[in-house]
């Protein structure tokens, strides 16, 4: 068990070097003559008006809100499948009403508007 | 260590446990062979984006009757990425005026760390894998959701409103589709009994494609969408966004992104045919032992390496294809169409196999009946929606007609124009 992770946490380590490398690399050999124009922020060719960081639209941060259920919920179904060969008659009928209880979440999002695209 | 006993062992692909057998036990072993073994899967894993991208270019040129790269390294243009890399290697970096050097940095490395990181658990041939973890499908998952927020990075971070807009719909996308390929890669593990990747393997003599078609084809559509390619490739489209989250990235920092998305194909395609066409597994063909060289793990390696091209042949087929949806439609699709079906196909699949157990149709030479019979209810479920979708559409149809009816006759009616 300790021997898997040591092998995940070794690779979170090292896995940082290989992007990194070639943008250490990039920065060294380019040519580095920034001035004022060529760091414009480019939208289509005319200047940018305004603040880039605003409000946003909600429905992008709904979608993550449903998500959100959906994954957590998922989590709970995922270690259910793995022990699927072990479970008995009861446990078979508590999975089928977790996800009827997804499915009636799903529901109730398409319901209320929430899938909708506004 | 001698060299004439280790190039056998390099050859038939069992070089760790020789290098284990004479290195003894000590934990400073287990170190060196996973640093080892972190940097062969993630070298290969880049090596791989050359080739591919090579091949991508040349098979979209041929499906758009263009000839594609044909000048640099040969007839073929075999050395194009390379000469591409130099390139984007030797160009200037430009950070955009008023950015978020911290997250403009961070994007590109955590984009490609995590497309790099989710090899660890693919099983290239039996006994070869980055790690056996018992979660492996858990851990593919929730590694693959860190690249979204990379993606928000970027976009955030590079100070342009067009950027913005393509993390933002990237954070739309790949949040809605990774429910439907979370719900759809848990039928295998329920049909396999295992969160593990080499578990999901072993367990298929038959193909899991033959027990759940419309579970795999839920899967690769999903896996299309987590990837960002065409018909979905809205984070990106040119036309509307400039080039979405990578509009304000230069050089190799680009390149980045590039060959994150080139690593996240190739690892989604070999999911894929690891779920569902059962991995290394062709025939035994994996477990051939010829005058003492372990010959079956090369074998499987040959025969992954080319289920997974041929997924990647259909991504690339895809993408030549398909026209680009509107992002409305892309998450109805999701939401509406996708995600209801496979949680119909969860439902079907645990009582169906809950009754086959209790029936003693599991395992041995059951197996093909339980098979038919998953594939039968698969069918049903399939035409079903078909049906469903058919007599919407015959009624949307229908409405749309008479609406342009009454327009029509409206416009009889109505006065005519001078001209």
């Amino acid at each position: 068990m300790f021997a898997e992770w040591q092998f995940i946490a070794l690779f979170v380590l090292l896995a940082p070097i290989l992007p990194g490398a070639p943008i250490i690399i990039n920065r060294l050999l380019g040519p580095h003559k920034p001035n004022y124009i060529k760091q414009q922020t480019y939208e289509c060719g005319i200047e940018t008006v305004g603040d880039t960081w605003v409000q946003f639209k909600v429905q992008y941060y709904i979608y993550a809100l449903v998500f959100v259920i959906f994954d957590i919920e998922a989590v709970f179904l995922f270690p259910i499948a793995a022990a699927f060969g072990q479970l008995g008659v009861f446990a078979i009928g508590a999975t089928v009403l977790f996800v009827f209880l997804l499915a009636d979440g799903l529901a109730y999002a398409w319901s209320r508007g929430v899938l909708e695209w506004v | 260590m001698n060299i004439a006993e280790l190039f056998p062992k390099l050859l038939d692909l069992t070089v760790f446990d020789y290098l284990r057998s004479v290195w003894g036990n000590a934990p400073w072993v287990e170190v060196v062979l996973d640093i080892i073994a972190i940097l062969t899967v993630s070298t290969f894993a880049l090596l791989l984006v050359f080739l591919l991208g090579w091949t991508e270019r040349k098979v979209l040129a041929r499906m758009q009757d263009r000839i594609g790269p044909n000048r640099v390294g040969g007839r073929f243009g075999q050395l194009q990425m390379v000469a591409d890399v130099v390139k984007m290697m030797t160009k200037e970096m430009i950070i955009p005026a008023g950015a978020d050097r911290i997250a403009y940095f961070a994007a590109p490395i955590l984009s490609l760390m995590t497309s790099l990181l989710l090899f660890a658990v693919l099983p290239f041939a039996p006994g070869l894998i980055g790690v056996d973890l018992n979660v492996g499908v858990f851990y593919v998952l929730s590694i693959s959701s860190v690249s979204v927020v990379a993606l928000l990075l970027a976009g955030w971070g590079s100070n342009n409103k067009y950027a913005l807009l393509g993390a933002f719909r990237s954070v739309a996308q790949l949040v809605s589709y990774e429910v439907p390929m979370i719900l759809s890669i848990l039928v295998p593990i329920l049909l396999a009994r295992s969160m593990s990747t080499v578990g999901l393997v072993e367990a298929q003599p038959i193909p899991f494609f033959f027990y759940a078609p419309l579970s795999a084809v839920i899967f690769f559509v999903a896996s299309l969408a987590e990837t960002g390619r065409s018909p979905f490739d809205l984070l990106e489209a040119e036309s509307e966004i400039i080039a979405g989250f990578h509009t304000e990235y230069t050089g190799m920092v680009f390149g980045l992104f590039m060959a994150a998305e080139y690593i996240g194909i190739i690892f989604m395609s070999a999911l894929f045919v690891t779920a569902y066409w059962s991995g290394y597994r062709l025939f035994g063909l994996e477990n051939v032992v010829l005058n003492g060289l372990q010959l079956g793990r090369i074998l499987g390696f040959l025969v992954i390496a080319g289920k997974t091209a041929v997924v990647f042949f259909l991504f690339m087929w895809i993408r030549a294809t398909l026209p680009r949806f509107r992002i409305d439609q892309l998450l109805n699709f999701g939401w509406k169409f996708l995600v209801p079906l496979s949680i119909v196909l969860i439902f079907v699949v645990v009582i169906l196999d809950k009754v086959l157990v209790e029936v003693g149709l599991v395992g041995g030479s059951n197996e093909v009946v339980r098979m038919g019979i998953h594939l039968v209810s698969n069918l049903l479920i399939g035409w079903a929606t078909i049906e469903i979708l058919r007599r919407r559409a015959k009624t949307a149809r229908q409405d749309y007609e008479a609406e342009a009816a009454a327009r029509d006759a409206a416009r009889v009616t109505a006065p005519a124009h001078a001209d």
